[in-house]
């Protein structure tokens, strides 16, 4: 056993180093520092994923043939711990990490050739369809209804939560064809063009002041039967695959650590007065990082299991539960170290084109919205409470 | 980078296991509970024969060169099974200090005896004034015309009754008299002007409280060359650390496993306890822990040989992190059994017992978080 990279190792280190320190503008760090909410903007965001995909880096977890760079699950540590060091911009997952692999593992020919160079070059810019205003976590609930009208799905209902909705140019969603025994049976996985007559977006406003999600509408939306990826009333698996794909390969501790290094660096400033000379904010610093280094150490022995041809087995499923909760924490520490300042609401956006002077430094904008928007850490992607419905039937059997 | 065990170490395991499984038995550990010495030493002969009181022990002193991880392993085992022989005190903290401080000829006579199981080994450290602080030691070492002579009082000392050597921490006395650098003596069982008060150790085991008065020793008593000792009994308090983080693993996955079981099994209102969400949860809860706490074990043993500063942190890290899981955990598993499980009719008292105790050991979680602060330069800690 050993923590030690290879030599091999080190020098793709030394590679990620050097293409970060080429690709990554002064412009697009600042801008990912100055933003509280998952996602950088597009703009930010795909300037980073077309550098990416230049290097021939735009896709990690995709298999070679469809342009992933076929590295180990070692280098995919390496890479990910040097991106949150650097700080650079937070890519919206939908394309790449979400709607990709689907594609990827149940798309026709034609829908890879069409849409995963496009996913690839940042031309193409995803939102999800899965959530709706009355299936939060018990998703397959859900009622946005797809009725075949020749070589035409009708589509009416509605999407909440949707994550750059009002960027995104396509969406992949979960809606019903057919009205099974279950409730997971009937339901179809659709490619949506947002440009579709009878679309509309609403924004919705998070309490930290940002607009990063919102509901959209179908009415008797057309989308081609064409549009379909796999089977019809199959959409349930395919978008469950989604959800498992990314399980094991998530790396989360190096952002936190980064997150955490921010707080403290402001801590240990006049900025903040020096909050870090307060026992109890020390003594928290520690508790966080501790867990980070729990976390990281969980997030290690998947790797190395992965590494190792092994299934890495239930302790993924741990890992979301573990990395929501240390998020929350270190945002909450973040309110705690800024202090009064914490009092100014900054309701312009974004913190990076602000057309006037900030009433407090600029380094301190996106803490409280950060926490503020935090919140939804424990609850997106399958609430606290769901996450931990789930380690008792698969972890303990129950 | 791989975290994955070698066949010699899944050997090692799997041995371990399944010795302390077929050993180890309820009845086994209520005999040992009333045992004047607190483990038997025909087990003791045993360990020696499967070679586990050399692992750690260099291969120049008779040893197998064993390291961290594999400390790891067999503690983790003891933990499932509350395994009370002396293996931390004598193996994982009375040898390693001889190896870390004694001369070559202090070596050559203890290690090899160690390795064999013909001699077992006690460190009296702590004092009530010092709490959890390693540098406080009021101990006093003063020179004699052909030797030392030691003054003081140590408490928490484990298995010191059964010890044939403890190894005392003393400061030694300057020309002047003032308390100068910390020393450590090796003083055999039985040396006129040592009283111990020994006692029934929370969650199995024995311990004493130990006064040395006027207590006259060769010089060849000294470990070392009598230079400040500190530095070598940090390093080896925070390896123990990482041992116990893993003994702490094997026995909050018993509690998990035995609580698990429990709930599938008793029922209430017509159904399963385990049918509740409350239930569920706390379970999953209870198994969050026993991981992040396993990761934490893991990350000390992997860090026992590094650089001081981040030696310290990680031993720290694992000793806070691990003891509130362990509370969390123990505390749960009582919790869920129920009546049943305040009462010795159950195993769990036992488990919870030794949590208690790992807890205090060294220094509790809130002082290793204070440590952890100190350590990373967060100063007011």
């Amino acid at each position: 056993m050993d923590l030690t990279f290879s030599a091999e190792e080190r020098a793709f280190e030394q590679e990620v180093r050097d293409f970060i320190a080429g690709s990554l503008t002064p412009e697009m760090k600042r801008a990912t520092a100055l933003t509280p909410s998952v996602f950088s903007d597009p703009d930010i965001g795909m300037a980073w994923q077309r550098a990416l995909h230049k290097k021939g880096w735009g896709a990690p977890g995709w298999p070679v043939e469809h342009g992933g760079p076929d590295w180990t699950p070692a280098q995919r540590w390496i890479f990910e711990a040097e991106c949150a060091r650097a700080g650079v911009p937070n890519v919206n997952v939908m394309g790449v990490k979400m709607v990709g692999p689907v594609i990827i593992g149940f798309g026709s020919p034609e829908q890879q050739n069409f849409y995963l160079p496009r996913i690839l070059s940042g031309e193409d810019y995803w939102c999800q369809g899965y959530s709706e205003p009355g299936s939060g976590s018990d998703l397959a609930s859900l009622k946005t209804r797809a009725v075949r009208d020749g070589d035409d799905y009708v589509i009416n209902g509605t999407k909440i939560w949707t994550t750059h909705a009002h960027h995104a140019n396509r969406m992949f969603a979960l809606v019903r064809t057919n009205d099974g025994e279950r409730q997971q049976d009937g339901i179809s996985f659709i490619l949506i063009d947002m440009k579709t007559p009878g679309i509309t977006t609403r924004p919705i406003l998070t309490i930290g002041g940002d607009h990063e999600v919102n509901q959209v509408f179908f009415d008797d939306v057309r989308v081609p039967v064409a549009n379909r990826v796999g089977e019809e009333g199959k959409g349930w698996t395919y978008g469950k695959y989604l959800l498992e794909f990314e399980r094991g390969s998530g790396i989360a501790s190096a952002k936190l650590r980064e997150a955490l290094k921010t707080i403290t660096d402001l801590a240990d400033s006049e900025v903040t007065g020096r909050a870090i000379e307060d026992p109890d904010i020390a003594i928290r610093m520690s508790e966080v990082e501790v867990d980070i280094d729990a976390l990281e150490m969980t997030e290690l022995r998947v790797l190395s299991a992965l590494q190792t041809g092994q299934n890495p087995g239930a302790v993924s499923s741990l890992i979301k539960l573990r990395v929501s909760e240390i998020r929350q924490a270190v945002t909450r520490l973040g309110v705690d170290v800024i202090g009064q300042d914490g009092l100014a609401v900054e309701p312009a956006r974004p913190f990076y084109r602000l057309n006037h002077e900030p009433a407090i430094p600029e380094e301190l904008l996106p803490v409280v919205p950060e926490y503020l928007n935090g919140r939804a850490y424990t609850i997106f992607g399958g609430s606290s409470e769901i996450q931990r419905d789930i380690i008792a039937k698969m972890v303990l059997g129950l | 980078m791989d975290l994955t065990l070698s066949d010699e170490q899944r050997l090692l395991r799997e041995s371990a296991d399944r010795f302390v499984a077929e050993t180890f038995s309820p009845e086994h550990r209520k005999k040992a509970a009333n045992d004047p010495l607190g483990y038997s030493p025909a087990i003791w002969k045993q360990f020696a024969e499967l070679g586990w009181l050399a692992l750690p022990i260099s291969e120049a002193h008779s040893g197998l060169g064993g390291g961290a991880i594999e400390i790891g392993l067999l503690m983790e085992a003891f933990g499932r099974g509350l395994v009370s022989e002396p293996f931390l005190s004598t193996v994982v903290i009375g040898a390693a200090l001889v190896a870390e401080r004694g001369s070559e000829a202090q070596k050559q006579a203890i290690l090899p005896d160690v390795a064999e199981g013909k001699l077992t080994l006690a460190f009296a450290h702590s004092e009530r004034a010092a709490r959890f602080d390693l540098a406080h030691v009021d101990t006093t070492a003063g020179k004699t015309a052909d030797g030392w002579r030691l003054n003081g009082s140590k408490i928490a000392v484990l298995d010191g009754a059964a010890a044939d050597q403890i190894i005392v921490s003393a400061r030694i006395a300057n020309a002047n008299g003032a308390s100068g650098k910390l020393g450590l003596f090796l003083v055999p069982a039985g040396t006129p002007g040592l009283t111990l008060r020994d006692y029934a150790r929370l969650g199995g085991g024995r311990g004493c409280n130990l006064d040395l008065k006027d207590v006259q020793l060769p010089a060849d008593a000294l470990l070392g060359d009598g230079s400040d000792t500190l530095p070598a009994i940090e390093t080896v308090v925070d390896r123990a650390m990482a041992a116990l983080g893993a003994e702490a693993v094997g026995i909050m996955q018993t509690l998990l496993d035995t609580t698990l079981e429990y709930t599938k099994i008793r029922k209430q209102f017509g159904r399963p306890l385990s049918a509740n969400q409350v239930i569920r949860h706390r379970l999953a809860d209870m198994a969050m822990q026993v991981d992040e706490a396993r990761s934490m074990a893991l990350r000390a043993a992997l860090m026992a040989n590094a650089e001081p500063v981040a030696r310290s942190r990680a031993a720290s890290g694992a000793k806070a992190k691990i003891g509130k899981c362990a509370r969390f955990v123990a505390e749960q598993a009582v919790q869920l059994h129920g009546a049943m499980g305040v009462t010795e009719e159950l195993d769990i008292g036992a488990y919870f017992k030794r949590l208690l105790a790992f807890d205090t050991l060294f220094g509790n979680s809130a002082h290793h978080y204070r440590r952890h602060a100190a350590l990373s330069g967060r100063a007011h800690a």
